[in-house]
């Protein structure tokens, strides 16, 4: 039982970094209806932001304002590449086709990586620790660590911000509203320009929390470490209804449990651990063949 | 008219393409000049400090040896290429190496699944490669022309099951390793038969992929088998989060490792985390010995005061073997220097006396390191099986450790007992103690 719930604590860890990247695609999907690849690379980015900024400032041992401030840092700087990115990458194509946005979405990723392997080297970098890591246990075996509680702790109070952002405040009515129909938006006012901006800024801030908070727990940060979340961060969007902002915590949590019990339990039925990425993609292609609005998306529904 | 030109080009092209090619494949007398070596690893991947520690061992090596006069009034160079940690592109590099740069001899690679898709090239060409690092058996079982200064790991993975059920007296033991890498998969059998030939019993098996970086599934499922020791032979980058998961899990038992975990890198990734785990190796730098004091000093000389990891360590032995074996061959025609290598015996390296067996690998023993303070405090020295005495090399005393954090007790009890315990080795193998807590002894089975 302790095992069990131990899995399941871990899961929830893992599918609540999914979900804060998967934030990001879904918003960005609902204003644009654009998969925007590069959003993974962002989670990097945030990542190595943060690694800079600690380093920058000279940290070397736990502080809990030095978290803060990388935190923060981290999550600004991905803001404004989030912001840079859509500027000049996406706004010249977005008159074109929707594939051809898809396509320069997964070059810009493409860029990002490869711009960052020349820069700053393939192999893993230490992340600083800017926590007194210690678990605290909490019943028979099972135990969490004080990273985790972070992670749990600052995914929601993100969420509720977010929440709050889009529902209580004039930006996130306009937010609404492009997402609704961008032209008719435009017509009433809207500058719409400056909406799709502040999507993306929004977004990356979102995954750079992520990189940071990930970077605490496991610290090995790398140019290439966006791939494989930032597709599984997309699942868990397409998973909860991509374009809707609860499906997308929904999917991402569901997608990070799913993969820890198979890893806890897999080889119970047969499912060697490793199979772990598979599963979020054999997920995918069965969201997409039973459900392809996701399980909480419908045709109606506002997206943003 | 003109297609016929086009086309005659062509053909001329190809034919020059493929006498070319003959060539360079069939020429294996030595052309004279300097010595060309290929040297290729990871230098940007996600291993990159293997090979970057390849990379200055074995330059360092070179550099030695031109400042003495060259092999015989010949110079040797070094071509370092990098393969990205990319089996795929190992075999390239190595290619390229081969036919491009008419190198003669070859240094590499330090994984061994990386080794395992250049050595093909190498020995299709004649070209001798010495893997400085490469302990999986399978590397030198494609051909002849394929050497190693290193042990392999049916003995490393033993060195370990005897360290954990002799010296930690451990029963129940766990395995993570990694399912991409051959040399994890090897350690994991290797480590399992000798375990379980000890009496141990292994209680849980969990498999991670390269680049994973959440282990708290399978460390959870390993918890709830409560092992007395997990072993987990993979790499640095993924050990180190490996090392710090299991702490957060609030898992105590000590985690065991290979060569793998040998890098500056490690004490960035895991920190703290990692203090009272071991892993084997093939050297300490707290070896006393003077020669490897000389080469400790001389590397840190070079590099910035970066102390040399085993892998620096074994590709300068690698070269110097190398340099050795042309000296004896008097150049560097294949046939002669294939012979001329595997006919080395009693070479003093760094990483101790390397003899090559009919197998072209290196009978070496093995040194247990425990990880402390970012320092590696040497353990124990284990024989391979049949050896009588350990090596001067290979036999330092602990105390000589620059960690100052050894409890004052262990200081005088465990140098002398050290060397005290060569001659009692039993077939398997022998066991000397030193520097534990629970008191200096002999643990010999």
């Amino acid at each position: 039982m302790d095992t069990f719930v131990q899995q399941l604590i871990n899961g929830l860890n893992v599918g609540a970094i999914y979900a804060l990247i998967a934030l990001g695609y879904t918003m960005v999907y609902g204003i644009l209806r654009l998969i925007n690849f590069a959003h993974g690379d962002i989670y990097m980015v945030g990542a190595f932001a943060g690694f800079f900024i600690a380093n920058g400032m000279g940290l070397a041992g736990p502080s809990w304002g030095g978290l803060l401030v990388v935190l923060v840092g981290s999550m600004i700087t991905a803001a404004l590449v989030g912001m840079a990115i859509e500027r000049f990458a996406y706004r010249p194509v977005r008159k074109y086709s929707r594939m051809t946005t898809l396509i320069t979405a997964i070059g810009v990723s493409l860029l990002m990586e490869n711009l960052f392997v020349a820069r700053f080297g393939g192999q893993g970098r230490g992340f600083p620790q800017l926590l007194q890591d210690r678990a605290y246990h909490l019943f028979g075996n099972a135990a969490i660590s004080k990273s985790q509680i972070l992670i749990f702790a600052v995914s929601i109070a993100l969420m509720v911000l977010l929440q709050w952002i889009i529902f209580r405040t004039k930006v996130g009515t306009a937010m609404r509203a492009v997402s609704f129909n961008l032209n008719s938006a435009k017509l009433m006012g809207i500058n719409t320009n400056a909406i799709i901006t502040f999507t993306f800024a929004l977004g990356s801030a979102l995954a750079a929390a992520a990189g940071v908070l990930t970077a605490q727990y496991s610290p090995t940060i790398d140019p290439l470490m966006g791939i494989t979340t930032g597709l599984k961060a997309f699942v868990a969007a397409v998973l909860g209804g991509i374009g809707n902002i609860p499906g997308a915590v929904l999917g991402g949590l569901l997608i990070g449990v799913a993969e820890t019990m198979v890893v806890g339990y897999g080889a119970n039925f047969g499912i060697a651990s490793t199979y772990r990425d598979a599963v979020a993609f054999a997920i995918l292609i069965l969201v997409l063949l039973l459900r392809p609005s996701g399980l909480l998306g419908t045709t109606v529904q506002e997206k943003v | 008219m003109r297609r016929t030109f086009l086309a005659l080009g062509l053909i001329i092209t190809i034919i020059a393409a493929m006498t070319g090619c003959t060539r360079r494949g069939s020429n294996c007398t030595d052309p004279g000049g300097v010595i060309k070596i290929g040297v290729y690893g990871d230098l940007s991947g996600q291993t990159s400090s293997f090979g970057q520690s390849t990379k200055n061992g074995a330059q360092m090596a070179a550099d030695e040896i031109n400042a003495r006069g060259g092999i015989g009034g010949r110079q040797i160079q070094l071509i370092h290429e990098d393969d990205q940690g990319e089996p795929g592109k190992a075999a390239t590099v190595v290619a390229k190496l081969i036919n491009q740069d008419g190198v003669r001899a070859l240094i590499g690679e330090v994984a061994s699944s990386n080794s395992i898709a250049a050595a093909p090239n190498a020995q299709d060409a004649k070209v001798p490669m010495i893997t400085p690092s490469s302990t999986n058996p399978k590397v030198t079982e494609i051909g002849d022309y394929i050497f190693r200064v290193c042990f392999i790991d049916p003995f490393q993975g033993e060195v370990m099951a005897k360290f954990a059920a002799n010296t930690l007296k451990a029963k129940r033991a766990a395995i993570l390793f990694d399912s991409n890498s051959d040399y994890s998969k090897g350690l994991t059998r290797f480590f399992q038969e000798s375990f379980i030939k000890l009496g141990g019993q292994i209680v849980s098996e969990q498999a991670y992929a390269q680049r994973d970086r959440d282990f708290s599934g399978q460390l959870t499922q390993i918890r709830s088998a409560s092992p007395d020791v997990i072993y987990v032979p993979g790499y640095y980058q993924e050990v180190g989060v490996i090392a710090k998961q299991a702490k957060q899990l609030g898992i105590n038992a000590p985690l065991l490792g290979g060569d793998g975990w040998d890098s500056p890198q490690l004490w960035d990734l895991g920190g703290e985390a990692l203090n009272g785990n071991y892993i084997s190796n093939h050297y300490s730098v707290d070896d006393p010995s003077p020669a490897i004091q000389k080469f400790v000093a001389d590397f840190k000389a070079k590099y910035n005061g970066v102390a040399p990891d085993a892998l620096a360590a074994l590709a300068y032995d690698a070269v110097m073997v190398l340099a050795d074996s042309i000296g004896r061959a008097g150049g560097t025609e294949c046939s002669a220097l294939r012979n001329a290598i595997a006919q080395t015996k009693d070479f003093k390296g760094v990483t101790g006396v390397i003899s090559l067996n009919a197998e072209r690998n290196a009978i070496k023993p093995a040194v247990v390191l425990e990880l402390r303070n970012r320092q590696l405090v040497y353990k124990e020295t284990i024989q391979p099986g049949g050896a009588s005495a350990p090596p001067p090399t290979a036999s330092p005393s602990a105390s000589m450790s620059p960690s100052n954090t050894n409890p004052p007790a262990n200081t005088n009890a465990t140098g002398a007992n050290t060397n005290a315990s060569p001659a009692a080795n039993t077939a398997g193998g022998n066991t000397n103690r030193s520097n534990t807590n629970t008191g200096a002894m002999n643990t010999n089975r």
